[in-house]
């Protein structure tokens, strides 16, 4: 019984099972409104979703779809770390999506005005989300203005930046930019022969191994450094971070700093994969920014954790599509994916349930 | 009808790595204080917390006027009647007064509140038993003392008959505590049945009817207090004599290593400076206590001096050097403080025992790599060291996380930390808040210590028999200035208590 117990009470057991219940519950919703729409095809449906680019009959025809999944996953955990590096700090940065953008439109512009080489696009890319991120942590930490409220706005000012500077390179007679592979295949990021391997997919790009060895070093630094210890006390205890001397503004502008050049490269990790093109006349902040703060909550605040859960989140989202649409509306897809996202926000919320049921042993006293 | 409120029958409660409760029995009568003593860890919060349905029990029974009864929460407890204030506070600090007592157990008419009855029964009950509060102040405006009685109120708007008071003491000035004695002995002369944690013999002597006494998770035994000693009580306790009055030298002053002049540092509550215009100085080689009535400026006092808040104007000369505007951590370099409040700022509670240890040196070389790795062996080892000299106990040593740790011992990891950076001056306050008798002894000493290797210490206390005890020099302050220096040989605590009252002064120039 005691045994029992003290797995019940691992942090690292509570965050998988939290996020397992998560998902289960998500897709119970998620079929119970398939069965509301229309019972006949339901439970295809939900499998599809499930099974994502293992609907695809023959084994290179999966492959090419696993990495297009692979390709979405990689802005996806950056957006995450984003998030979760900051949220470490005491600080929500809900302006990942601001900063995406930002990155997105500056790698853009880059490539296709300027077609310079890929990796100046992708600094570009990091300079102008660091930036974004910046001036979050200035107001933040020399106006004491909320890092949401700042975020939330610049995410407006950026996507009409954006669209408006784009608006220089886009196709004629489309809102669309420009296809990069055409106009600067330069400025695509390498492949180093990884799409050979998923079916030939020319969008899979080293943006995958390398996202996840930043989750990995994001880890690393936030665990094993000097610099981590600081910020995750100031996150903690602002109080006590300040009287063992830290310097609270500095550690509050570098975390967005960083946290908006984590989501910045993620931006041009997915535009300079060349997989999908700006649309100028769009009118809504993309939603890779917001749902990496599903992916965080997900992955337990976990950077590694983060890794599987964006996965995760990308392999829902793909597997929507693959529902039939004779069936089912076509919104139907994001409908169904929106749905278990959002009750992925639901994890924290198992993990305290699952701490009261264990007999109050992981009560903490304050 | 059974003769007790409340029996504990042989109660077990395990955390990872330590037995906290280990068959541990009392038994509270009706109309008693029953005082519960222990050294810091003995595991009466742990005690407490059970009672109060915090935590359950692994075994044992509860019973409640004879009938047993299983609280599997607070709320269980408190339809049993059961009420506690606890050892750190649990109030919404941007609620007020009012709020905060009727927070879960509201009136309400369509959904709307109705807090006029409320505020009756609230002033009614503030008035019977003295309990003076202003039920619109937030509570992050309002003194401790005025926080605990709004916990007590707390308790008594829900009309709890058994009452838990887990170190209601510890951050009470003496004429509130003088004051809290006289409501709990009414409270309990009104069939209130009253469980009292104290580390304070005095107290305990004073107000209570019975003690039980717990060492290291077991009972040790009930005594009736009036047939007891307080050396009785702490050999019980402790289990050796303890010795309740340190022991120390004639101070030998040396060179002046703090010089502060015309210090002035501006309040962040109220609309005028907290401290003006001071200046003193403290020497090596001696214990310089700053005494007064708590919210006399000693708080900005010492936020001026180790830079947590900016002086308005003035300077301050640390060894000889100008450091009114150097950085916190600049000032660090050869000054150590043991602040006021543990949880605000002495520690994070969420990081482990070790990591605490480290926080104020985490940057030095010995800890931290060229490319900026922590090095985990010498943070363990030197975590070890400091547990094992400070004698600060644990479930599970330097990997415990701070926030599970018992009041007393995070108060002993806090002055280990500080003492063992062996600065040229410590500033300490109230650094025996929440300790036992055998610990504060030894805290005293290793502060006498500190001075006879030459070092200067500045130590701000509001228990007059600390300072009266420890220090070599006695400055007064009141409403925010130094009225009065004394020497603690030559002065009684009615003439110390003159001028903290601001009922005599003296023109001041150290
Ligand atoms: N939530 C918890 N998790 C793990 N260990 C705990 C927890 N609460 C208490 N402990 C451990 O149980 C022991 C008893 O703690 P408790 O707080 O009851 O002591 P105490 O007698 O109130 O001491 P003090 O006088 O210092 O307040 C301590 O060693 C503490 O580390
Ligand atoms: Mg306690």
């Amino acid at each position: 019984m005691n045994e029992k117990k003290s797995i019940l009470k691992n942090e690292g057991f509570q965050a998988i099972l939290a996020a397992l219940i998560c998902i289960v519950v998500g897709l119970l919703v998620g079929f119970i409104v398939l069965l509301i729409i229309n019972p006949a095809g339901a439970w295809d449906a939900i499998v599809a979703i499930m099974q994502n680019f293992m609907t695809r009959s023959s084994g290179p025809a999966r492959l090419k779809n696993l990495g297009n999944t692979l390709v979405k996953t990689s802005p996806l955990l950056m957006c995450a770390l984003s998030i979760n590096f900051c949220y470490k700090v005491g600080l929500f940065n809900i302006g990942a999506a601001g900063q995406y953008v930002a990155g997105a439109g500056m790698c853009l512009y880059a490539g296709l005005a300027w077609k310079l080489p890929w990796f100046m696009c992708v600094i570009l890319a990091i300079v102008a989300g660091g930036l974004f991120g910046t001036i979050v942590g200035f107001l933040k930490a020399y106006c004491n203005v909320n890092e949401v409220i700042s975020g939330i706005m610049l995410n407006w000012i950026g996507l009409y930046l954006v669209n408006m500077l784009l608006s220089g390179v886009k196709e004629p007679s489309s809102p669309y930019t420009l296809k990069l592979s055409s106009v600067n295949p330069g400025g695509i990021l390498p492949s180093l022969g990884m799409g050979a391997f998923f079916a030939k997919n020319k969008y899979v790009t080293i943006a995958i191994p390398l996202s996840v060895i930043i989750a990995v070093v994001v880890w690393v630094v936030l665990n094993k450094t000097k610099f981590g210890y600081e910020l995750r006390a100031t996150g903690f205890n602002k109080e006590a971070a300040k009287y063992a001397g830290m310097n609270e503004k500095k550690n509050i502008i570098l975390t967005l700093m960083i946290g908006g050049i984590l989501a910045g490269l993620g931006a041009s990790f997915f535009y300079l994969s060349a997989i999908e093109e700006w649309s100028v006349t769009q009118s809504s902040v993309p939603a890779m920014g917001f749902n990496g703060i599903a992916a965080t909550f997900l992955g337990g605040l976990n950077p590694i954790g983060t890794i599987f859960s964006s996965f995760f989140i990308q392999h829902i989202t793909l597997g929507g599509s693959e529902i039939d649409m004779s069936v089912y509306p076509s919104q139907i897809s994001d409908l169904i994916s929106a749905i278990i996202i959002y009750l992925c926000g639901f994890v924290l919320f198992f993990k305290l349930v699952m701490n009261k049921s264990g007999s109050g042993k992981g009560g903490h006293k304050k | 009808m059974s003769e007790y409120a409340i029996e504990m029958l042989h109660i077990t409660k395990r955390f990872p790595g330590i037995i906290a409760n280990d068959d541990v029995t009392i038994q509270l009568r009706k109309g008693e204080i029953h005082a519960l003593l222990g050294e810091n860890g003995a595991g009466k919060s742990t005690l407490m917390s059970v009672l109060f349905g915090l935590y359950q029990a692994e075994e044992g029974v509860i019973k409640k006027d004879g009938k047993e009864v299983k609280i599997t929460d607070p709320n269980v407890a408190n339809d049993l009647g059961i009420g506690m204030v606890h050892q750190h506070f649990k109030l919404v600090q941007c609620f007020s007064v009012l709020d905060n007592i009727i927070l879960g157990v509201e009136t309400t008419k369509n959904g709307f509140l109705q807090k006029d009855e409320a505020r009756k029964k609230v002033m009614a009950l503030s008035d019977k038993y003295g309990l003076s509060v202003d039920p619109d102040a937030l509570i992050e405006d309002i003194t401790v003392g005025m926080q605990q009685r709004t916990e007590i109120l707390k308790m008594l708007y829900r009309d709890n008959e058994v009452l838990i008071f887990d170190e209601p003491t510890a951050v009470l000035t003496p004429q509130e505590i003088d004051e809290l004695m006289i409501i709990m002995k009414s409270l309990a002369a009104e069939g209130k049945s009253i469980l009292f944690i104290s580390h304070k013999l005095n107290e305990i002597m004073t107000v209570a009817d019975r003690c039980s006494v717990l060492r290291r998770g077991k009972y040790i035994g009930t005594v009736d207090i009036k047939g007891t000693t307080q050396e009785e009580l702490s050999r019980m306790m402790v289990g050796r004599d303890v010795q309740l009055v340190a022991e120390k030298a004639e101070a030998q002053p040396g060179e002046v290593i703090l010089e502060v002049n015309n210090m002035t540092v501006a309040s962040k509550a109220h609309h005028n400076n907290a401290v003006k215009n001071v200046s003193f100085k403290v020497r090596a080689g001696e214990i310089v206590c700053i005494a007064g009535i708590d919210g006399n400026g000693q708080t900005e006092l010492v936020y001026g001096l180790t830079g947590l808040e900016p002086l308005a104007s003035g300077s301050i000369k640390l060894c000889g050097k100008e450091i009114s505007k150097d950085t916190i951590r600049q000032r660090s370099d050869k000054m150590s403080h043991i602040p006021e409040d543990r949880h605000k700022h002495g520690l994070v509670l969420d990081y482990s025992l070790e990591y605490n240890m480290v926080l104020q040196r985490y940057w030095q070389p010995e800890f931290v790599s060229g490319l900026g790795f922590l090095k985990r062996g010498p943070i363990r080892q030197y975590a070890e060291r400091l547990i094992e000299e400070f004698d600060v106990r644990s479930g599970q040593g330097p990997i415990t996380i701070a926030r599970s740790m018992s009041g007393g011992n995070q108060q002993k990891a806090i002055i280990a930390r500080e003492l063992d950076k062996d600065p040229k001056l410590l500033v300490a306050v109230q650094p025996t808040r929440g300790l036992d008798v055998g610990a504060i002894e030894n805290i005293h000493s290793q502060i006498i210590a500190h001075r006879d290797k030459g070092n200067a210490v500045l130590l701000v206390s509001l228990e007059l028999e600390e300072v009266m005890n420890v220090s070599d020099r006695i400055l007064v302050m009141y409403e925010g200035e130094i009225v009065g220096e004394v020497d603690p040989k030559k002065t009684t605590t009615e003439e110390l208590g003159l001028y903290m009252a601001g009922a005599k002064r003296e023109k001041v120039t150290a």
